[in-house]
């Protein structure tokens, strides 16, 4: 089994004593979905941005693909890492002045260097597998939220990427479109994708994630198989914050 | 409430009308009082001086009409080149102000910071006398040249006077223009920043792409009035002897004495240089919104 991503007491600031990652440790392995839970403010999304180098870190090891990606990083390095990492966001962030098509072949044309009609009729295949092919030249501000994630995914694909980050990618939904959302990502799942998620959607956790890691206040509180953590969590932090997000 | 909106409006209205009056009645008692009638034809009169520089063909033994159009060319020429060198130089200097490179950023604060400072007259004196005129005087050679004497671009002449003005008012405006873009740029949300740069893409790319294009429609209307405001102090073009139109317009007015006719003249030329700035600008500024209204 090889390792995706290898970090080691990742330390990240921004106000001087206040720590958004508090030595945060962690591996994933190719293949595995990790789903990370906590509060708001507990650190999660700076996690995940470390990953492709949209936050740089402080302090620690970080080791993405192969690459170093840590304090001593360079330019070059976070953009080799970058095509071969996918990120989805909360806000969709599609190019809104960019028909739904060009959204997704962009980064394929200009960073891989395939021709349009190669990059389009891939970008057309990506929309059908997420079902959503007859939408392919419209923009953005056309389609409604769910389907809107559902290009931004496509997008993320679109170079091939060898792990998804998705960063709370249904929280900006409404609640009728967020299963479309989860489908999709459910589906790369079973297709073998290395993932790490960004969520509260129990359900999903529950039945895609191989284990479920819990952060508060900028530390790992506990990571355990989603079945444990869910009916049995070992920490009194995990059990609360459950307690909340059930109520 | 409606009636009382309508006589303050009729007011105002008489008011205005009774100023123009008093103005038209003041001048036709001036003209009359020293015999002068309004009258166009001394513009057929040859001119009598020279043009140091001309884009069409001029000599003095040409008519007033005809100086005043090469002065009008010549105006129209510093002000083309100026809206596109002060354009490239503002896009610029306002793309480094939101770039991560902290020597760039921190370059163009300083241009923006000091040339905003200054009155424009001092710098294009400043251009003329200490720049340009400051070159050693050295004999044409090759196919790029600097002497004060002239420059020569790629085998074309330009006047130590033309490049003053052109470089006071590109270097003035561009740095009107690089705050305007910079204003844009900070108007498009992090989040499509986030976006380019996730999918591997550069930073120049995402600026050309996807920054500028959503910038676009808040930097538009900005840049027209600084288009305008080029074109208009291109007047100061007479503090280093550029024969443009207003230094024409002076020279004629001086030796005819024809004043009222030569600013209405000059009033028109202006208006009608400004509504093709104004126009053109309005009309980009229409395909872009329709561009992005489509995409809605």
């Amino acid at each position: 089994m090889t390792i995706a991503i290898r970090a080691t007491d990742l330390v990240k600031s921004y106000t001087p004593g206040l720590r958004a990652l508090d030595r945060v440790s962690l591996k994933v392995t190719s293949g595995e979905v990790l789903v990370v839970m906590g509060p708001s403010g507990s650190g999660k999304s700076t996690l995940i941005r470390t990953f492709n180098g949209l936050e740089t870190l402080d302090g620690g090891k970080l080791d993405v693909l192969g690459v170093r990606l840590d304090a001593a990083h360079e330019e070059r390095q976070v953009r080799a890492i970058r095509k071969r990492v996918g990120m989805v966001f909360q806000q969709f962030n599609l190019f809104p002045h960019l028909s739904i098509v060009d959204n997704i072949s962009l980064a394929p044309i200009k960073v891989q260097k395939r021709s349009k009609a190669e990059a389009d009729q891939r970008a057309i295949e990506l929309l059908d597998q997420m079902g959503i092919r007859e939408q392919a030249r419209k923009y953005p501000a056309q389609l409604s939220g769910g389907q809107q994630q559902r290009v931004a995914i496509a997008r993320a694909l679109a170079l091939d990427p060898e792990v998804m980050l998705f960063d709370e990618p249904t929280s900006a939904l409404d609640p009728e479109r967020v299963k479309e959302v989860l489908d999709a990502m459910r589906q790369l799942a079973q297709g073998g994708m290395t993932m790490v998620v960004v969520t509260h959607e129990i359900g999903f956790a529950r039945e895609v994630a191989d284990r479920v890691m819990f952060m508060d206040q900028g530390q790992v509180v506990e990571t355990s198989e989603p079945q444990a953590f869910f009916s049995n969590a070992r920490e009194e932090r995990s059990r609360k914050f459950l307690n909340q997000l059930l109520d | 409430m409606q009636r009382r909106r309508l006589l303050l409006q009729i007011g105002f209205a008489a008011v205005l009308l009774s100023l123009l009056a008093l103005l038209i009645n003041n001048l036709a008692v001036n003209l009359i009082r020293t015999g002068l009638g309004v009258s166009f034809s001394w513009l057929q009169r040859p001119a009598g001086f020279a043009l140091a520089e001309h884009v069409l063909p001029y000599s003095p033994s040409d008519s007033y009409a005809w100086a005043l159009a090469v002065g009008w060319f010549n105006s129209l020429k510093v002000i083309l080149a100026g809206l596109v060198l002060s354009t490239l130089l503002g896009v610029g200097a306002g793309a480094a102000r939101s770039s991560g490179n902290r020597l760039l950023r921190n370059l163009a604060g300083a241009y923006v910071a000091l040339i905003r400072q200054v009155p424009l007259l001092l710098q294009l004196l400043f251009w003329y006398f200490v720049a340009f005129l400051g070159l050693p005087n050295t004999p044409a050679a090759g196919l790029i040249h600097f002497s004060n004497q002239g420059i020569r671009l790629l085998g074309l002449p330009l006047s130590v006077e033309f490049c003053s003005v052109l470089t006071g008012l590109t270097v003035f405006t561009g740095a009107s223009i690089a705050e305007i873009v910079r204003g844009g740029i900070n108007s498009v949300p992090r989040g499509q920043w986030e976006a380019y740069r996730s999918l591997g893409l550069a930073d120049g790319l995402g600026l050309r792409r996807i920054v500028l294009p959503q910038a676009l429609p808040a930097i538009l209307p900005a840049l027209t009035s600084q288009y305008l405001n080029l074109a208009k102090n291109s007047t100061l073009a007479i503090a280093v002897g550029y024969a443009d139109l207003y230094a024409v317009s002076d020279t004629t007015i001086t030796q005819t004495g024809r004043a009222i006719e030569g600013f209405l003249l000059l009033l028109l030329s202006f208006l009608l240089l400004n509504l093709l700035i104004s126009g053109g600008m309005a009309a980009f500024n229409g395909a872009v919104l329709g561009r992005l209204r489509s995409s809605r």
